[in-house]
């Protein structure tokens, strides 16, 4: 297959990734758009108006670009993660497995789109933001870098859980127990320096604060920690994880017998 | 001679130690309609799996069109198609999207793609279906589906593993035509059908797999030939109460106005209405009792697990 070959056939996987959350965007657009409103009103309008300044900001601005990467994190990942076990589930994987499709290019296909819906998401929740707060973006370039990257590596993670997964039930675990805590303690909410210094410590072996903080230094310009180390660790990992799912796919791993 | 599938001391043990290929061996020539055979588990599908890259081999060599799948498996999979056994395509999907997408994973642009889908969709009656969602369609026409997808690249190679097991005799009988006028065209087709008229019908070269080997691969024309007796059933015009001696023939009465004939080979059928004649026995009409490649198949079957019994 030549480049043009090439390029036809990724854009048929990303054209159907994006096709198929656009076409249940009951299910996939509009809950993360009525949760994150209902965070706004709760957490920085009725409780935020009572904490008063984190950082030096207004408590409802703090918390924004952490709602927005939260809303970004989670659903870059469950795109993949659902997308790619149903093709498992209903076999039509094998579509793909038997056409001359190089894994890449299937790799490629699948995590952009889980980007697709995971910016998207981002680019509504962003939206629904302005009726609560005013965003004044510092950085531009860091915070399109970040959230892309962030969409990026968890889509990356999603993809890898949808190989090992055996059931629906596999599809929903990481996310709850691993994902969503970690989230919640990645510094969407409060700033880390608040903790004590043990619980300082610890938090910064979770990888979320790093891109939530990125985020937040992308918008508002402040971070608790250092912004080229977060970059320089998520570009690590995206390396590392996509070889991993490429290597997946080359052995078949819960695709071929 | 150009080769179009060459399969070479292919072996395969699955993850749970169970043996389903034992270096099999065998060739399908550019332009032939190839049928696989074999009893259920015999290996047929783990073939087609590991030719299709569905299944990792533990060892021997598969080549299409003289490309090696290990060495370039891509430019291997450019000239396949592949109908599997089961269903497997996104239910949820409308018909012309799923041959659309299938087509652009071959690099096929879409406006072309979309004039192939128009094409095959009409040319296997599922014009009318373009618009519904896959779940929505019959089990005879997911099949037809399932043949046009493989089909939207132009493939020179065809798997078609069991392409009409469920479906109607007179959807099959199109479905038969429709593969002729293929094959015909110049597509080299590999089928595998527990149908064995079907395969009779189609086919000019056959290997008969059984407990991961092929016991027999050869021309449908020279394995017919090594059929020696054939069972006709004759439906007579008077009803008898026992059978007729019809001397050197196998004769028994399986109903009242129903014989059962045993024919040898080199004994003809003139003999016998010779015989029925003097018996003043009318003869309405005549059948085999089973198809000849069916009979030839399970005596193969059952010499093989004889032998292996012994």
């Amino acid at each position: 297959m030549n480049s043009h070959d090439l390029f036809i056939a990724f854009w048929t996987i990303l054209r159907r990734e994006i096709r198929r959350f656009t076409r249940i965007w009951a299910q996939t657009l509009l809950p993360p758009a009525i949760t994150m409103t209902l965070y706004f009103i709760i957490f920085g309008n009725l409780i935020g108006s009572r904490i008063g300044e984190m950082g030096g900001f207004d408590y409802m601005e703090y918390i924004v670009p952490g709602l927005i990467m939260m809303s970004v994190i989670t659903n870059s990942y469950s795109n993949v993660v659902s997308s790619f076990y149903s093709t498992k589930f209903q076999r039509s994987i094998e579509e793909l497995l038997v056409s001359p499709v190089p894994n890449w290019i299937i790799l490629s296909g699948f995590v952009l789109g889980g980007v697709a819906r995971g910016l998207g998401v981002g680019l509504i929740v962003t939206l629904l933001s302005l009726f609560f707060t005013d965003l004044q973006v510092q950085h531009l370039f860091v915070t399109v870098a970040i959230v892309f990257l962030t969409a990026v590596l968890f889509a990356l993670g999603g993809f890898i859980n949808a190989v090992f997964a055996n059931s629906f039930d596999d599809i929903s675990i990481i996310p709850t127990f691993v994902l969503t805590p970690l989230t919640y303690l990645g510094g969407v909410f409060y700033s880390i320096q608040l903790l004590p210094e043990f619980w300082q410590g610890v938090s910064q072996l979770n990888p979320i604060l790093y891109m939530v903080n990125t985020f937040r230094y992308g918008i508002l310009g402040v971070s608790d920690i250092n912004v080229g180390f977060a970059f320089m660790m998520i570009l690590l990992f995206i390396g590392g994880l996509f070889s991993y799912a490429l290597y997946l796919l080359k052995h078949g791993k819960g695709i071929r017998s | 001679m150009t080769l179009a599938l060459t399969v070479e001391n292919l072996h395969k043990v699955y993850g749970n130690g169970f043996e389903a290929l034992k270096e099999i061996s065998f060739e399908v020539k550019q332009g032939d309609f190839f049928a696989l055979l074999g009893p259920n588990g015999a290996g047929k599908s783990t073939t087609l799996g590991i030719v299709s890259s569905l299944v990792n081999k533990t060892s021997g060599k598969v080549s299409i069109f003289g490309v090696d799948i290990d060495k370039d498996l891509i430019g291997a999979k450019l000239n396949l198609g592949v109908v599997p056994q089961e269903f497997n395509f996104n239910m949820f999907e409308n018909v012309k999207d799923i041959l659309v997408t299938q087509a652009g994973y071959y690099g096929i642009e879409r406006k072309r793609a979309s004039e192939r889908a128009d094409y095959y969709m009409k040319k296997l009656g599922l014009w009318e279906k373009r618009h519904g969602a896959a779940r929505m369609l019959s089990g005879g026409m997911k099949r037809r589906l399932m043949i046009a997808r493989a089909l939207m690249h132009d493939p020179k190679l065809l798997i078609l593993d069991e392409p009409t097991a469920g479906v109607d005799i007179e959807l099959r009988r199109s479905m038969w035509e429709f593969l002729r006028e293929l094959n015909a065209a110049g597509t080299t087709i590999i089928l595998t059908t527990h149908y064995l008229e079907e395969a009779e019908s189609l086919c000019r070269n056959i290997a008969i797999i059984d407990r991961g080997k092929i016991i027999k691969n050869t021309s449908m024309n020279a394995l017919l030939q090594q059929l020696t007796t054939e069972t006709f059933i004759l439906d007579i015009e008077d009803a008898l109460t026992q059978a007729p001696h019809l001397e050197g023939y196998g004769v028994r009465l399986i109903a009242e106005n129903v014989l059962e004939v045993d024919v040898e080979k080199e004994q003809g059928l003139n003999g016998l209405f010779e015989l029925l004649q003097d018996n003043n026995i009318l003869v309405r009409s005549m059948r085999n009792k089973s198809n000849r490649l069916e009979e030839l198949f399970v005596s193969l079957v059952d010499k093989t697990l004889n032998q292996d019994n012994a």
